[in-house]
């Protein structure tokens, strides 16, 4: 593994130093938090290294590669839907054979990102072959719990009890009926060198750090970037690093990372705030703030609470 | 210098690829094509050929997993069938549209369903709108002859298109046939190098494939694959004729077999032919009739002038179809070569046939009676059902 995974991280650097790859002309909504996980990963990338960047179709497919103009510093492949894992993993293979065959000399690094639709669900055999196959490159999955390209459908994603427009709530029913799928468990369970779960909080270190080190873990790695939606989720949009601590603190979404089989949590809330705090700044579980709707809350903690004990066990906590 | 061997047209198309020894195989196994990526498997694992191949888990994942590796600038190849190139459907129109010279041996199977793994054309004509140039072969011979021109087609600037070559599932794919093979440094002098001029590895360039395009780019985008189809028409003649002096052995887009003095015609893609070349024997010794067949090489692109030119002096032509459409009006070699006579101004009876779906066998027999048929239209310049089946069962067979 690469040195400068153990260098201390001082944000004032990274800020200034790190170059930007996904640049300024993409056309993703103001406050979109899919740009946000892309623009980090890809400052993750040391200067001096290439990469080819993959893409499923996603909003933020078809918000940074609009034909003519790609948003990209670096190579770039959008294939299709359901394919991004199978696609890179035909990059990569190529990337191999033509170095053995000393037609290219230089490194590269690959990388690509898919939607929670994308990768939970429509490209999951795609994403499941290529890591079992043990291609070298990061997935990328931007989660904003649901398929927000076409409007925000429910996904494997979606938490319990969201208000989607394929789960509305309405006078009998109360948004999505099933739990999220814990997708990050399933990439651990391939057996892979690298996997992580992160969001933006605060100074961004969990993000560039486990990002860097997905990119500079030899063999397949999995990212898996809790990425906001403000038209989706419903929250004033300047708020989204506020819905972010929120997320983490409520242990809604645990931060950890999978390093060759051992489980880290990589942040603990100083205090755990109940899961109100996060469901409150949200549109989508405004039906669940109705009186006599409080044992939807309840439930809703009931299964937070089940998770985040899941995940200190395997944490050895 | 040819080398003279026995082999089944799947190993044929093997020993091509080891040959050629492309950079990147993704491929998953479906009968009757399985033993062509068997085969390759075998050649890498005993260090005679160095492709890097992907274990991929569908046919989807192996077109997608092709295009990721040509759009990087690796040569690239798959093998299927039936479907598997439906479950490709999605991916074979994106290989062409990002004109990517992947080529891929399909070994021609019926559909599903019911389901069935003998020969039929259905999957690959399915497919005949995706953008793809499609080669048919006859024989393992020309399976192999055609694999090794696949390339230079593909890879010509002016073409920059995905190649399909097409062979009949066991009949062709697993029959052993005498067949001549070309020396391995003659093969690869004349496939070549690939050295694309624009590709996501090239460190000069920086490169962005699979765009958005809305509605004030796509339609060029379409025009422009339109024009390399054109273009290959040109192409695929130079290729042959290139091959022909390293090989003698001659091609165009189609082959024309007793055709110069005939007065009836049948219009067949595939290993049939065979069948039909031996009832054209027949035929003319017992009877004198002049009958002679044309053997579609090349269906896409559609060389309708050139086969409209092949039948004009004929009286009737009956155009063999081994795969339906549904249109109820015809298969989809008939649609295209009816309405090329036409454009023609052609006044031959035309009649559309349907024989051999899911591998039912077609006899000379079939064929001598098909010729009867175009003579008696020819005759009484009536065609009273343009849109016929050859070897159904009769109500109350079992």
């Amino acid at each position: 593994m690469d040195n400068n995974l153990n260098k201390p991280y001082n944000f004032k650097e990274e800020m200034t130093t790190r170059k930007d790859r996904f640049v300024p002309g993409h056309r993703m909504c103001a406050g979109c938090g899919g740009a946000v996980a892309v623009r980090s990963v890809l400052r993750s990338l040391h200067d001096g290294d290439r990469a080819v960047i993959g893409n499923a179709t996603s909003c933020l497919e078809v918000s940074s590669y609009m034909y003519p103009y790609s948003a990209y510093e670096d190579s770039y492949i959008h294939n299709a839907f359901e394919n991004a894992g199978a696609t890179m993993s035909g990059v990569e293979t190529a990337y191999n054979v033509l170095k053995k065959k000393g037609k290219i000399d230089d490194t590269y690094k690959f990388i690509t990102f898919g939607g929670d639709g994308g990768t939970y669900d429509i490209g999951f055999q795609s994403l499941s072959g290529a890591m079992e196959r043990g291609h070298d490159f990061v997935y990328v999955c931007y989660d904003n719990g649901a398929y927000m390209n076409t409007g925000t459908q429910r996904s494997s994603a979606t938490p319990r009890f969201a208000d989607t427009t394929t789960t509305p709530a309405g006078k009998v029913k109360n948004g999505k009926v099933q739990v999220r799928k814990d997708l990050a468990s399933i990439m651990a369970a391939h057996n892979i060198p690298y996997v992580g779960q992160t969001t933006f909080l605060g100074n961004f270190k969990d993000v560039y750090t486990k990002a860097e080190k997905a990119i500079y873990t030899p063999g397949p790695a999995f990212l898996n970037i809790m990425s906001p939606c403000p038209r989706g989720w419903g929250y004033n949009t300047p708020d989204m690093m506020e819905i972010c601590k929120l997320a983490v603190d409520t242990c809604y979404w645990p931060m950890f990372e999978v390093v060759e089989g051992t489980w880290t949590l990589t942040y603990e809330p100083k205090k755990k705030l109940p899961i109100e705090d996060f469901l409150r700044p949200q549109r989508r579980f405004k039906h669940l703030f109705k009186p006599g709707n409080e044992y939807l809350i309840e439930e809703f903690q009931k299964e937070v609470d089940k998770n985040w004990k899941e995940i200190q066990v395997k944490c050895n906590m | 210098m040819s080398i003279r061997e026995r082999l089944s047209g799947n190993e044929a198309v093997a020993y091509a690829i080891k040959q050629i020894n492309p950079d990147v195989m993704p491929a998953f196994p479906i009968t009757p094509s399985t033993e062509i990526p068997q085969y390759v498997s075998t050649y890498i694992a005993n260090g005679e050929m160095d492709t890097e191949f992907i274990h991929v888990e569908s046919e989807h994942s192996s077109m997608s997993a092709a295009i990721g590796a040509s759009a990087a600038g690796a040569r690239t190849l798959t093998a299927t069938s039936s479907c598997g190139l439906a479950l490709m459907w999605e991916e074979l129109y994106v290989a062409a549209s990002d004109r990517l010279p992947v080529v891929l041996a399909l070994v021609n199977r019926a559909l599903s369903g019911p389901i069935n793994i003998n020969a039929d054309h259905s999957d690959s004509m399915g497919a005949r709108d995706a953008g793809w140039i499609q080669i048919y072969a006859e024989s393992n011979q020309e399976a192999y002859d055609n694999f090794i021109q696949a390339y230079p087609i593909a890879e010509n600037p002016d073409v920059m298109l995905p190649v399909m070559i097409c062979q009949d599932g066991f009949i062709t794919s697993h029959g052993v046939e005498n067949i001549e093979l070309e020396a391995d440094e003659d093969v690869k002098k004349f496939v070549g190098e690939y050295d694309p001029e624009h590709f996501l590895l090239n460190e000069k360039e920086p490169m962005a494939i699979g765009p958005y395009a809305v509605s004030n780019y796509y339609m060029e985008s379409k025009r422009g694959q339109r024009q390399a189809m054109l273009n290959a028409k040109k192409v695929i003649l130079e290729v042959a004729e290139r091959f022909e002096k390293m090989t003698g052995r001659k091609y165009g887009f189609f082959e024309e077999y007793r055709l110069d003095d005939a007065d009836y015609a049948i219009v067949i893609i595939g290993s049939a032919a065979g069948t039909a070349k031996a009832a054209i024997e027949e035929i003319r010794k017992t009877t004198g009739k002049k009958v002679g067949l044309l053997k579609i090489r090349v269906f896409r692109p559609f060389p309708e002038e050139e086969i409209a030119e092949a039948l004009k002096n004929v009286k009737a032509v009956a155009v063999l179809d081994r795969s339906e459409m549904f249109s109820g009006t015809g298969g989809p070699l008939g649609a295209e070569v009816t309405a090329g006579l036409y454009r023609a101004g052609s006044k031959a009876e035309v009649v559309n046939y349907i024989y051999g779906l899911g591998g039912r066998d077609i006899t000379v027999e079939d064929f001598e009676r098909v010729y009867d048929e175009l003579e008696n239209m020819a005759a009484t310049h009536e065609v009273k059902d343009n849109y016929r089946y050859i070897g159904l069962r009769e109500r109350g067979d079992r």
